[in-house]
């Protein structure tokens, strides 16, 4: 017996939506597996993970704060996937615009600075991971050196330069000698959107991104460049469209979102610097891109389904004492299966029951 | 001990995860696929040769659980990228965000344990030495097995036919196959040849560095055995010095922030992967007339029939 792979006469558009549904539906049952191997009810699990957080507004904002840095990353991410740059250091990105803005909020602290300084700070937040995300797109272009590893290795760089910054120059004087900045001033706060929740402006930039990001894709020749030199390299060359001015633009694009994503965690949610801002926001990012079908909508949807799979797994946690772990596992194999049923668009897959010998004498 | 001789220690030992997981992928990359999911072998190679070696009380079972491991792991991914010919990177990418959460869950029983670590050899006379005795004759039996796996992948590769079939595999499929070679199965082998080199990379972390299993302790290995399979233009000579090369780096940073140099702690430890990123430029740049790279690596093969 042997799996074949028959390339189709043309991309299945409708194999091309429903293949995400499919994804999940798999990782389900997956799941469903691994929570009686680890000795609890699948179906209460799967419960307390996708229906529980959606019952109360706590949880269900929640939600909303959490997608909202996936969302921002994973718009950028998906600019630099399609035209064929591989980001993978979102996360550094993240980081070093989080710094960049709060740099601005630790040196206005205690000034009678005005309502300039929030503004500033975002934009000093998207150009700091935008000029972070340069290194290895000028690596690349200039160089020829691997993006995959620059980048992903800029992510360490990163972590430990905040690490530093919290624990040397900006620790916050009052701090009980713990690593982080002192709380940030109202000015330097991102505001919530309902007294006394959760919700923050961030969410409102998140949706601008999604509907701009739309926008650059669908309706610009940019847009229609980055998809031609992704899909169709030799067409793009024909075309005169130049290639290596795209991977800086995307990167950019993308360190840029990344940063401001980096920047309103830091000065909604988290309130002032520390380590441990991201819960891998960054690479979870990159499974939002590829289950979202690397098209802003979809990032937007797939961005809400993975933030409830991380408020699922902290009551999972609390409720079933199931690890924490369980989180990254499930995000891993939803990627697995998303790429693999993402296979299904431009194949069909048949199985083979003749013996071996016969069908290589045929070729 | 002098100190000399410690350093040169301990940069052996830091060196030898780096050459064996590189040494991996290099066979795996010279058979055309990029397998970007080091990192998360490796990783669950750690868990497995500690969860392994802590319940049998044996380094070899602990070394063996590694290896299964990583094969295990490495052919989720020979299925996604052979079987169903999805994208390499991607691929890569979501095997190492699965065995990170994968290793949290294996090793979370294992945590704050601990075992003896794998003893080092010991040759009356010509250990004791003095300078270069400990380092000939006592190290751990994974750094010569390291070494004995370079110069086996070295000879494979450029002495044996099923070497040059292999190389052929991954610089031109299409011509492997008319020629009827079966391109798939090959790369089969060496995706999980690559596996089975990175659990045990993974496995020598807790077995013989540090006696004990912390979630993601491989800290981006995986990733600098990656970058070393480009430092060595995919070379198993060159790769020997690119592994020695990194573990000196991270040994030095080490020693530095032991005799309080006047750096930060953490631009110290940032070092390894600047080298990296430094490294990897320079690399590229030098090679401007043409690459050394496998001509078919990390594109996909559908055999026509």
């Amino acid at each position: 017996m042997q799996l074949v792979l028959e390339k189709r006469a043309e991309r299945s558009n409708m194999i091309a939506l429903i293949s995400p549904l499919i994804a999940i539906g798999m990782t389900l049952v997956t799941m469903s597996i691994l929570f009686a191997i680890l000795g609890k009810n699948p179906i209460t699990a799967l419960g307390v993970y996708f229906v529980d957080p959606l019952t109360d507004s706590y949880s269900l904002q929640e939600i909303a704060v959490k997608a909202t840095p996936l969302v921002m990353i994973a718009i950028g991410l998906s600019f630099c996937y399609l035209a064929n740059a591989w980001n993978i250091g979102a996360e550094g990105q993240f980081l070093i615009g989080a710094v960049a803005g709060s740099w601005l909020a630790v040196k206005t602290q205690g000034t009678d600075a005005g309502p300039w300084v929030l503004p500033a700070m975002l934009l000093l937040g998207a150009m700091g991971g935008a000029l972070y995300a340069l290194i290895p797109a000028i690596c690349k272009v200039r160089f020829g050196a691997s993006e995959i590893l620059t980048s992903l290795m800029l992510v360490y760089v990163a972590d430990l330069f905040l690490d530093y910054l919290v624990r040397g120059p900006w620790r916050d004087p009052k701090g009980f000698n713990f690593p982080t900045t002192a709380e940030f001033d109202p000015v330097a706060t991102v505001p919530v959107l309902i007294e006394g929740g959760r919700l923050h402006l961030g969410g409102i930039i998140a949706l601008v991104a999604v509907a701009a990001g739309a926008v650059l894709l669908g309706m610009t020749i940019k847009g229609f460049e980055i998809r031609v030199v992704g899909a169709a390299p030799r067409a793009a060359r024909f075309g005169g469209f130049n290639s290596n001015q795209l991977i800086l633009l995307t990167f950019a694009i993308s360190g840029a979102l990344a940063g401001m994503a980096g920047i309103i965690e830091v000065a909604g949610p988290v309130g002032h610097l520390q380590p441990g801002i991201s819960p891998g926001y960054g690479f979870t990012a990159i499974i939002v891109a590829f289950l979202g079908r690397l098209n802003p909508v979809g990032i937007l949807i797939a961005g809400l389904f993975l933030a409830l799979t991380f408020i699922g797994g902290e009551q999972a946690q609390i409720a079933m004492k199931i690890p924490l772990d369980v989180t990254k596992v499930f995000q891993g194999i939803l990627l697995f299966f998303v790429l693999a049923c993402d296979s299904l668009i431009l194949y069909r897959f048949k199985l083979i029951f003749a013996s071996p010998k016969v069908s290589s004498g045929a070729h | 001990m002098g100190l000399i001789e410690a350093i040169i220690l301990a940069v052996l030992a830091a060196s030898t995860p780096l050459l064996l997981a590189a040494t991996g992928e290099l066979v795996t990359e010279r058979a055309g696929v990029l397998n970007l999911g080091v990192e998360g072998m490796m990783i669950v190679g750690a868990a497995c040769g500690f969860g392994g070696a802590w319940l049998s009380g044996s380094i070899i079972v602990g070394a063996l659980c590694g290896i299964v491991a990583g094969v295990l792991m490495s052919l989720i991914f020979a299925l996604m990228t052979l079987g169903l010919a999805v994208n390499q990177v991607a691929t890569g990418l979501a095997l190492t965000i699965l065995g990170i959460g994968l290793s949290g869950l294996i090793g979370s029983r294992f945590v704050g344990e601990k075992i003896s670590l794998a003893p080092h050899l010991y040759v009356p006379g010509l250990t004791d030495i003095p300078l270069i005795g400990r380092i000939l004759f006592g190290e751990d039996a994974f750094v010569y097995l390291s070494l004995a796996l370079v110069i086996g992948v070295w000879f494979f590769l450029y002495k044996t036919r099923a070497g040059l079939i292999l190389r052929a595999a991954g610089d031109n499929h299409a011509s492997a196959h008319a020629l009827g070679y079966p391109v798939l199965r090959i790369r089969m082998f060496a995706v999980m040849f690559g596996g089975a080199c990175a659990g045990l990379a993974g496995a020598y972390l807790p077995l013989a560095y540090t006696p004990f299993f912390i979630p993601g302790m491989t800290a981006g290995r995986g990733w600098i055995a990656l970058a070393l399979v480009v430092f060595a233009s995919w070379l198993p000579g060159r790769l020997v010095i690119g592994a020695y090369l990194f573990g000196a780096v991270t040994i030095l940073q080490l020693h530095a922030q032991g005799w309080g140099v006047g750096v930060p702690s953490q631009l110290m430890s940032a070092l390894p992967y600047l080298a990296t990123v430094i490294v990897l430029v320079l690399i590229s740049r030098a090679r401007t007339g043409g690459s050394t790279a496998p001509a078919a690596l990390g594109t996909v093969f559908v055999p026509d029939r």
